[in-house]
């Protein structure tokens, strides 16, 4: 194991109670991430894949193993200290795009300045983000005048505009057609490569996978392999 | 819609609140104005008076007049004859001349002064309100009246009928309900006052028309308080749930935007503060309709019942509703807001 990765994760347990019944999502992971790394993950359905996401980006506690990310231990974390590591530490996108249906393009990319108090703060970073959408004339569309692709690329922008250690993408080509997943990729793997932002994407689909520097097979709430 | 739908429900105990503050408001002041518009400076009354807004029982001669008119500083007494109907109004018989003389004389928009003992002088809200016009007849206290002239408000009554026939429909034949006296100069009220007071002993009630009109007001009336807090406290239950119930299936609905946010690291008291937020702006916007609303219920008063029932705009509650209505609004977003910061963030994500 190596401590000085931005993401350590080690014999990880998530136990889901739903009722009586117990289900186990993790059954001891381990995985270390490097700084600037572009990981890919991938499994059959069930295998863990996301409730691994939402352990490392705060969304929920683990319920036994170490997490660090970005030299937070999230095990011993409140439920507040997780909200401030979502706040601050990882960046989100997601299958549905979970954009903010009544708020523009460029709103809802502002809303996550907001919370994060950076919106009074002129950033380079912002303008260099918007412009590697390539959406720049859209921006003040809401989101259903915009395509998946197009979507999908304002969730990026805004998961990364507040400088996130990590940017976690959970299927973010999964709604896509080709044309689009290939433009979303892209716009993963300029990230990673000109910000040497810290990317883990979990996908179905080969091609996409291809993008990482690695892959990570998960099975059953564990790490198969690496290739 | 639904917020459409909150604005309306908030605002109807707005307008309620409104209304009746506007009403009490409204009838005193049309009370006082139009006790003013006699023109006399002294009021004295039978001493069955009961209250100051029906003067019915008259105990007072009528030789009274001739008697009060002859005093010192006293320039004109005018008898007076009531005879309530409708609650509030009442048909008061003068003597048109005497009466003229102190209110400084009507003035007539339609018909003149009364030619017959059947004859009837009315405002023209009451004319408004009966849909008459001089030189037709309606029917007051079962008998049929001619309208001789309809003349502006503000001079004591509604309607007028001269006072011999009020007194023998109410076989009060020779008495008076009250005597209004005009002085020579106003200064001098308070000693014919006195002087009156030691000539015709306690049993006659003798006010000055500033005492007369200080009588009736918001504090003074039996119970109006009270109504008023019972009217306020409805429109806090009200706004409350309004308020609680709208925002509750606003959060439901957007539990999915609840939960972005707080994958964006939105924290709980954000969200709560967001829910206040809308909350409070749900409970200005129904304020603003309600004072809107309470704009059209005067105009509905003024259209329909313009002599009856007057009601003023009294803009000193708009903040007074405004407050009770954003404390409620408070209260009522605690629970769906707290509901809302409570969301399990992936729970919320997965919500279709
Ligand atoms: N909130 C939850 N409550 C209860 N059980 C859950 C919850 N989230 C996930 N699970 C269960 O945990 C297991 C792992 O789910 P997870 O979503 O991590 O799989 P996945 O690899 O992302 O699958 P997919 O490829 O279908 O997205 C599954 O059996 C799932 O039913
Ligand atoms: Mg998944």
């Amino acid at each position: 194991m190596n401590d000085d990765g931005i993401i350590t994760v080690s014999d990880l347990h998530k136990v889901y109670r739903v009722g009586k019944i117990e289900v186990q999502a993790l059954r001891g992971v381990d995985l270390n991430v490097d700084r600037g790394e572009f990981l890919s993950i991938v499994g059959p359905s069930g295998s863990g894949k996301s409730t691994l996401f939402h352990i490392i980006g705060g969304l929920t506690p683990p319920s036994a193993g170490r997490v660090s990310v970005d030299g937070h231990d999230l095990a011993s974390m409140t439920g507040a200290e997780r909200t401030r590591l979502r706040k601050k530490t990882v960046g989100f996108v997601f299958q549905r795009f979970n954009l903010l249906p009544n708020l523009t393009a460029r709103d809802n990319i502002a809303v996550a300045r907001h919370i994060a108090g950076m919106d009074n703060k002129p950033d380079p970073r912002f303008a260099e983000v918007l412009e590697l959408l390539g959406i720049a004339r859209r921006l003040d569309h809401k989101p259903n005048a915009l395509s998946g692709g197009e979507q999908q690329r304002v969730a990026i922008a805004r998961a990364v505009v507040n400088r996130p250690a990590i940017l976690l993408a959970d299927e973010p080509t999964g709604n896509l057609d080709s044309e689009n997943s290939e433009a979303v990729l892209e716009l993963l793997k300029d990230l990673n490569e000109e910000f040497g932002q810290t990317v883990l994407m979990i996908t179905h689909n080969p091609d996409a996978a291809a993008y990482g520097h690695q892959v990570v097979h998960m099975r059953d709430g564990r790490i198969a392999e690496f290739t | 819609m639904r917020s459409l739908l909150s604005f309306l429900l908030i605002g109807v105990p707005v307008t309620l609140i409104l209304t009746l503050v506007g009403l009490t408001h409204g009838m005193i002041e049309d009370f006082q104005e139009r006790q003013r518009g006699t023109g006399a400076d002294i009021v004295v009354r039978g001493t069955n008076a009961a209250s100051a807004i029906t003067f019915s029982g008259s105990t007072l001669p009528e030789g009274f007049t001739g008697f009060l008119g002859k005093q010192p500083h006293v320039e004109y007494a005018a008898g007076v004859f009531t005879h309530p109907i409708e609650l509030p109004l009442t048909v008061t018989g003068i003597d048109l001349n005497q009466f003229a003389k102190m209110s400084g004389g009507f003035n007539y928009t339609e018909g003149g002064p009364f030619q017959g003992s059947r004859d009837m002088i009315i405002d023209r809200y009451y004319a408004a309100q009966r849909h008459v016009h001089a030189g037709e007849s309606i029917q007051v206290m079962n008998q049929s009246w001619r309208i001789s002239g309809v003349i502006d408000g503000g001079k004591l009554s509604h309607i007028f009928v001269p006072i011999r026939e009020l007194q023998k429909l109410d076989s009060s034949t020779g008495k008076l309900s009250q005597v209004f006296l005009k002085l020579d100069d106003p200064k001098n009220t308070s000693t014919v006052i006195k002087d009156l007071k030691q000539k015709l002993g306690p049993d006659y009630p003798i006010l000055s028309m500033e005492e007369l009109t200080s009588m009736v007001n918001v504090n003074n009336i039996a119970g109006l308080k009270e109504f008023t807090w019972v009217v306020v406290g409805i429109g806090v239950v009200i706004g409350f749930a309004v308020v609680c119930l709208s925002m509750y299936m606003a959060v439901l609905q957007r539990t999915r935007e609840i939960g972005i946010l707080k994958s964006l690291g939105g924290s709980d008291q954000f969200i709560l503060g967001i829910v206040l937020l809308e909350s409070l702006l749900l409970g200005v916007g129904g304020t603003v309709l309600g004072i809107l609303m309470s704009f059209g219920a005067k105009w509905l008063i003024r259209t329909f019942v313009p002599a009856s029932i007057q009601m003023a705009i009294v803009a000193e509650w708009w903040p007074i509703a405004l407050a009770i209505t954003l404390a409620s609004a408070a209260l009522g977003a605690l629970y769906p807001g707290l509901s809302a910061a409570r969301h399990d963030p992936i729970d919320a994500l997965a919500y279709e």
